[in-house]
């Protein structure tokens, strides 16, 4: 009896491991030779967060790629076939981009990947894509490290450096701040690396950094660092962050009678942010990739068509989407292919593009270098104060 | 000086909402003995009723006022206690007789179920709670900084604290309650309705995890279907850490959690809150292992 059980552990092992090796091979197979061309479309895989903490910020980053996708197609496609876009959500959490981004590229085939918003996921996805050799350009990821995972990763969007410089000199000459306080979240690349590009800028351009705290992403009580921070006497907040925080840090920081103003970068751009932050965030400023009031007849026409399409006014995640996604279509179309490493080397040579966001230039390391936005918060609205180049 | 009791103000406010989700975890124990681990998400429950009450209150009462607010944390309490008591029912009461290893892991699977029936539901994304109780100017004494919210939560802590012992001290069903804590067979034996006392007790504990999630959810206005996971942790330490199955010991181990917390993240490091409030909880668990308050007991083999 004891024989006859052994045998079947051994032989139902054995069946486990044939089930799984069979099961890796089909999964690995990719559906044709020539991937996402097989059929009469064009297959682009899209990973966002469209549910979760940052849920915002992957439903208009979304919004902006389908109106991209729906105008491209709308022009006959490229080289005579039409986009499908395939999105996947990774519910803004740690780990589901991997899984996702690998089953765009294995199961579903897709010969480019747009996405994510927020660093930390994007790079997740950037070697994924770098093994596989498909291309992935990210519409706002601005840490520096995500492109840095390999030639086949670009952004549409400028970088941290770029933006913790910019902030550091609009505090300095604009708002005239010496002393500034800094409460980074310690979970995310975005925020550390941006602070980190804001205190260098900040301290060679002659402020100082007067207090430092730190809180977790998804913390909801900041009263502990504020009150610590208010101690210090700064005479502005700077607060690189996303927006759920930054709606609560403002709102928690005025209850405590700090009335300096915080600032912070595109991490803010939300429509959930003044719902959460209310009156609080009067007065206060965040640097982004464009503003819905610019005059030019790229952003107005856009402006115009995602209007009719969403009955909402665009932000910037969504013009980068529109963006991403456009710039994707003008490599294929001069590389005159799918292919992903002919793709990958029209992008790298992409030069004054006329993007919603401005003109993108991608430089060595396939990082877009465009100008800055600063929008302040006025009677609830985002408004915009000035643009800052490169 | 000013700023150390800005600090104890600010932790007083946290410790007193994770004192209220303790008292749930400590009575269910205290006539269990075992732990809920579902009552975190019950406390976010509690916050989403209120989230979703607010503007159906709004049309019958003047919103925000102290009355909108009051009829908002009642009701949801009330429902609160329906899930709670329903809950029990359904996932723990079948399993009475099973070793306890079993109700443990089912309170995690009920756990899970609520957190993404939640996200499913309300969805994943942070929801703006609205405005229920007016927020009055700061008062400011002396560079000192207390808000209205800070003060309500205070006084609703005190108020519901002070109806627990009255209930649990003067009442029949309080008295029937401590009774089965002290000996379930006895009691049972005494023709106390065990089951009556058990729902009783759960609609009790997510009462006031629903008043604490209504607290939680005025001061911190952003509320989603994980919210839960945290508080419900730190509070289940506070029990323990006030020696579990005793009722001042919960309500004490919550202020001394939120306390601590703060003071770590003002002075020492934000990023090592956590662990050192924890560590502070080994050390006490270490020096008096039935918690502060707890009483020790004597295990007949």
């Amino acid at each position: 009896m004891q024989t006859f059980q052994a045998i079947m552990k051994i032989w139902r092992g054995q069946f486990l491991a044939a089930a799984v090796i069979a099961l890796f091979l089909t999964g690995c197979n990719k559906p044709s030779s020539a991937p996402g061309v097989g059929g009469d479309t064009i297959k682009v895989g899209e990973f966002a967060s469209m549910t979760g903490s940052e849920a915002t910020f992957g439903q208009s980053s979304h919004k902006g790629t389908a109106l991209a996708i729906d105008d491209l197609n709308a022009a006959g496609g490229v080289l005579g076939k039409k986009f499908e876009l395939l999105m996947e959500d990774d519910q803004s959490q740690a780990g589901q981009p991997a899984t996702v981004v690998r089953k765009l590229i294995s199961r579903d085939g897709v010969v480019a990947i747009l996405g994510e918003v927020a660093s930390s996921r994007s790079l997740e996805a950037a070697p994924i894509c770098q093994q596989n050799k498909i291309p992935m350009i990210s519409p706002s990821s601005t840490n520096p490290k995500v492109t840095e995972a390999g030639d086949y990763i670009f952004r549409v969007c400028f970088i941290d450096p770029f933006q913790g410089t910019v902030m550091a000199n609009f505090a300095l000459h604009t708002l005239h701040l010496k002393n500034v306080a800094v409460l980074t979240d310690v979970k995310s690349d975005y925020s550390l690396g941006l602070a980190k590009f804001f205190k260098e800028g900040f301290i060679a351009g002659g402020g100082k950094i007067i207090a430092e705290q730190n809180y977790s992403g998804g913390d909801k009580d900041f009263n502990a660092q504020l009150t610590s921070l208010k101690s210090s006497k700064p005479d502005g907040i700077f607060v690189p962050g996303y927006y759920t925080e930054a709606g609560l840090i403002a709102l928690q920081a005025k209850q405590l009678g700090i009335n300096v103003p915080l600032f912070g970068g595109d991490g803010w751009e939300s429509s959930s942010l003044v719902p959460i932050g209310g009156a609080a965030l009067e007065g206060d400023y965040f640097s982004t990739h464009y503003s819905p009031e610019d005059t030019s007849p790229a952003v107005q026409d856009f402006v115009k068509k995602f209007k009719a399409k969403y009955k909402e006014t665009p932000d910037a995640m969504a013009a980068l989407g529109y963006d991403s996604a456009m710039i994707l279509a003008a490599a294929m179309k001069s590389a005159g292919t799918t292919d992903g490493a002919k793709v990958r080397d029209a992008l790298a040579a992409v030069k004054d593009f006329s993007g919603v966001t401005g003109k993108i230039t991608m430089d060595a390391n396939r990082n877009a270098s465009k100008p800055a936005v600063i929008l302040t918060i006025k009677n609830g609205e985002f408004k915009y104060v000035e643009t800052i180049s490169p | 000086m000013s700023e150390f009791i800005q600090q104890l103000i600010n932790g007083l406010a946290l410790g007193s909402i994770l004192a209220l989700i303790a008292l749930g975890y400590t009575m269910v124990y205290g006539i269990l003995r075992f732990i809920n681990f579902a009552h975190g998400d019950i406390f976010m429950l509690g916050a989403f009723a209120g989230f979703y009450l607010a503007p159906k209150v709004a049309t019958v009462l003047p919103t925000p006022s102290i009355g909108s607010g009051l009829a908002v944390m009642g009701i949801s309490m009330a429902i609160c206690a329906g899930l709670g008591i329903v809950i029990e029912r359904l996932a723990y009461r079948p399993l009475r007789s099973r070793p306890k290893l079993t109700v443990l892991i089912t309170a995690i699977g009920v756990s899970l179920f609520l957190e993404y029936t939640g996200q499913f539901v309300f969805g994943a994304a942070p929801k703006k709670f609205p405005e229920i109780i007016p927020v009055y100017p700061i008062m400011k004494l002396g560079g000192l900084s207390v808000t209205s919210n800070q003060i309500i939560v205070l006084a609703v802590t005190l108020i519901l604290l002070l109806a627990l012992r009255f209930i649990v001290l003067k009442t029949k069903i309080g008295m029937a309650m401590r009774a089965l804590a002290f000996n379930p067979e006895a009691a049972a034996l005494m023709g106390i309705n065990t089951d009556v006392v058990i729902s009783f007790t759960f609609g009790l504990g997510s009462a006031l995890a629903a008043a604490a999630g209504i607290l939680f959810a005025v001061n911190y206005p952003a509320i989603d279907p994980l919210m839960g996971i945290l508080p419900g942790l730190k509070a289940f330490v506070a029990a323990v850490l006030g020696g579990i199955g005793n009722l001042p010991g919960a309500a004490l181990g919550g202020v001394i959690i939120g306390v601590t917390e703060t003071l770590v993240a003002g002075y020492i490091s934000s990023t090592y809150r956590d662990a050192i409030a924890f560590g502070i909880l080994i050390l006490i668990l270490l020096i008096k292992p039935s918690g502060l308050l707890g009483k020790k007991e004597i295990e007949k083999v």
